[in-house]
């Protein structure tokens, strides 16, 4: 099946010079992803009073890093540099 | 309703911090953003409705799992494994995996090789006007319903979680899907869908993850599921975490037997829905070839069946960890009782809060924002999937067929517009009416017993048998759904029919609605073939790429194994039952 998922990169919109949905999906995942990362650093900066369960985990900072690098992999992939060529 | 709007904005569970606030904004403008940038894409009727038939598998089969993913469904099933336990993940797999498989190799042929534009239309080309105006109408019903539904859902996420206005949540959120369906068609409803299915898993992937961390993993969650239940002295605990080994009676906390699951959920209520509710066909026919109109129900079905993993088991993780602030195990009830003023004064929580208050519960700035926008564009989505069908089958299978036969390819496009908006406002209308049953997916599943079972019935006897005629297509389908009605208001009258519908008294509202789907769908088979044995069947002509035996099916060319439809419905198979047999 990755085949039928490579081979969507330029036909999931498949008018030329159009934007692939994997495209913004990459934009969703990136730009959460960066600002929970944001958000993770202050908060071991600067711990908020109220601590959510498992704070010590610190799951905003590796789930935010997670969601940037598969944000900026999706982008790079399937940006409108990629599908006009 | 009235009950929700009296709830104090200050019961919230959550307070969202700047970067919260800043997700949330982000997703709106991007949704936005994609509604304007499709506006330019969609101006056939081709492209509006069916999205240019161009859809990748991959694309059409996470829209097809999508549509039915929204927040209802994330929230109405979290809510129902903390009350029923584990039994609620049968709804994701033998209620939804051999259907959907069904679909791909059995159905999606005839749907795809007679070209139809929705369900009523392929009843049409099979059966007549009679069964495609019964089916349009009552499609065009519930799909206004199950759009103020979820409008509700939304809604009560917003003011017990964030203690938004009920008011402003429904304003902000249907506009912006009124804009972005109204200007992209079907197009940027299954952009969206896209979008929202990683969303979901973004947002709500580490509740489970967290969840068994602090559990001690699946054998700690088990034992401290039956240490609660056991202290506040519920029947049989160990059965809220086995599939299969508690429904040999009705003694499981559903109330139901193997028989309502295997026959009522797999066979009937599942196939009905993967298979004939045009909101998720539809996404299916706007694939562009019919190897990747096979495909995408597959590709949807290896996704849903690890969806039990974020909806199902935080309800099951609730059971064992959910405490309130001092530390004391939290006792949900149902959300009627949670929403009134004496439940808010007592600070309970509904069933249905389940999956916010797990969010809350390990998800500081920035995660919880995410977690919330997941359910904001779960609703949405939903939303915008049922108000693209409804302007699809309206325009098609009602304005075309019956108002305006000779519409134009543009007037279509502007009323599928106008529908969009008119579909809005009702649905708005309907939400103000919507809060009856026990919890919210209990409702919904009666709606699809109404409608969902019989319609299925129809179809499948019209695709695998070619003697059904027009008279028996359409008397079965009416026969049905007013048998499904009857049952229904049987039961509201008299409770104690549960005993004969349901088969025990002890059946809770959705073993009722899956033996009552079943009744109705025997009903509707057995009218259609006996008025069909009573009535002249059409000519083979007339049903050429419409049965089973008169089309022939376009070969697959020559692909590899890893390309072929079959392979992978049989991988998706054997997971599913190795699935059953591990959580027996």
């Amino acid at each position: 099946m990755n085949d039928t998922h490579a081979a969507s990169t330029a036909s999931a919109s498949s008018n030329e010079q159009s934007l692939s949905i994997w495209f913004f999906v990459g934009v969703t995942l990136g730009g959460n992803g960066l600002l929970i990362v944001l958000a993770g650093l202050y908060s071991l900066v600067s711990p908020p009073e109220n601590k959510v369960v498992l704070y010590n985990l610190h799951a905003d900072l590796w789930w935010g890093a997670v969601l940037l690098v598969l944000g900026i992999i999706y982008v790079w992939r399937f940006g409108p540099w990629r599908t006009q060529t | 309703m009235m009950l929700a709007l009296a709830v104090p904005a200050a019961s919230r569970l959550v307070h969202l911090s700047l970067v919260d606030g800043m997700i949330i904004i982000f997703y709106f403008a991007l949704v936005l953003w994609i509604g304007f940038y499709l506006k330019g894409r969609s101006n056939t009727s081709e492209d509006y409705f069916m999205a240019g038939r161009e859809m990748t598998a991959w694309v059409a089969g996470l829209a097809f799992l999508s549509a039915n993913l929204g927040s209802l469904e994330l929230m109405g099933w979290a809510g129902n494994a903390y009350k029923y336990g584990i039994l609620a993940a049968h709804w994701y797999w033998i209620g939804a995996i051999p259907a959907m498989l069904f679909l791909a190799l059995v159905m999606m042929p005839f749907y795809h090789i007679c070209k139809t534009h929705s369900v009523p239309g392929y009843l049409k080309l099979r059966f007549g006007l009679g069964s495609q105006t019964l089916s349009s109408i009552s499609f065009a019903f519930m799909t206004v319903l199950m759009s103020g539904i979820n409008m509700y859902a939304m809604a009560v996420v917003m003011r017990v979680v964030l203690g938004w206005d009920l008011n402003f949540s429904i304003l902000v959120s249907s506009i912006t899907v009124g804009v972005y369906v109204a200007l992209g068609g079907l197009r940027s409803a299954i952009f969206n869908e896209v979008l929202q299915f990683f969303l979901i898993w973004a947002g709500a992937l580490l509740i489970p993850i967290l969840g068994l961390v602090e559990a001690g993993g699946w054998s700690g969650m088990k034992m401290r599921i039956v240490e609660n239940l056991t202290a506040q002295g519920t029947a049989n605990p160990g059965a809220y975490t086995h599939l299969w080994s508690t429904v040999g009676d009705f003694s499981n906390p559903m109330g139901i037997n193997w028989i309502g699951i295997v026959f009522g959920l797999g066979a009937v209520i599942s196939m009905g829905y993967w298979t004939t509710d045009f909101l998720v066909v539809q996404r299916v026919l706007s694939a562009k070839d019919l190897r990747s109109a096979e495909l995408a129900p597959i590709i949807g079905a290896a996704f849903k069946m690890a969806v039990p993993f974020i909806v199902i088991l935080p309800g099951l993780l609730a059971l064992a960890l959910l405490t309130d602030p001092a530390g004391h195990l939290l006792h949900l009830v149902p959300g009627d009782v949670a929403w009134s003023a004496a439940g808010q004064a007592q600070g309970l929580h509904g069933y249905d809060e389940v999956l916010p208050l797990m969010l809350a519960r390990y998800c500081g700035p920035g995660l919880l924002g995410l977690g919330i926008t997941a359910l904001i564009a779960g609703f949405m989505s939903g939303m915008a999937g049922n108000v693209s069908a409804f302007a699809t089958v309206w325009t098609y299978d009602i304005y075309g067929a019956l108002i305006n036969k000779n519409a134009t390819d543009e007037s279509k496009v502007t009323m599928g517009r106008w529908c969009t908006i008119v579909g809005i406002i009702v649905s708005i209308g309907t939400a103000y009416l919507v809060i009856q049953a026990q919890s919210i997916m209990d409702y919904v599943q009666a709606l699809f017993s109404f409608f969902i079972a019989p319609l299925f019935g129809t179809v499948i006897l019209g695709m695998l048998w070619k003697r059904a005629t027009p008279a028996g297509g359409f008397w079965g389908l009416l026969a049905g759904t007013l048998s499904s009605v009857g049952m229904y208001a049987w039961a509201k009258i008299d409770p104690s029919a549960v005993q004969y519908l349901a088969l025990s008294l002890k059946a809770q509202d959705q073993a009722q609605n899956m033996f009552r789907a079943l009744w109705c769908f025997l009903v509707c088979v057995i009218v259609t073939v006996v008025v069909s044995f009573m009535t002249k069947p059409k000519p083979d002509e007339e049903l050429r790429d419409l049965v089973y035996g008169l089309t022939p099916i376009p070969s697959t060319g020559k692909v590899s194994l890893i390309q072929r439809p079959t392979f992978w419905a049989v991988v998706v198979g054997l997971v599913f039952v190795a699935l059953q047999i591990i959580f027996w």
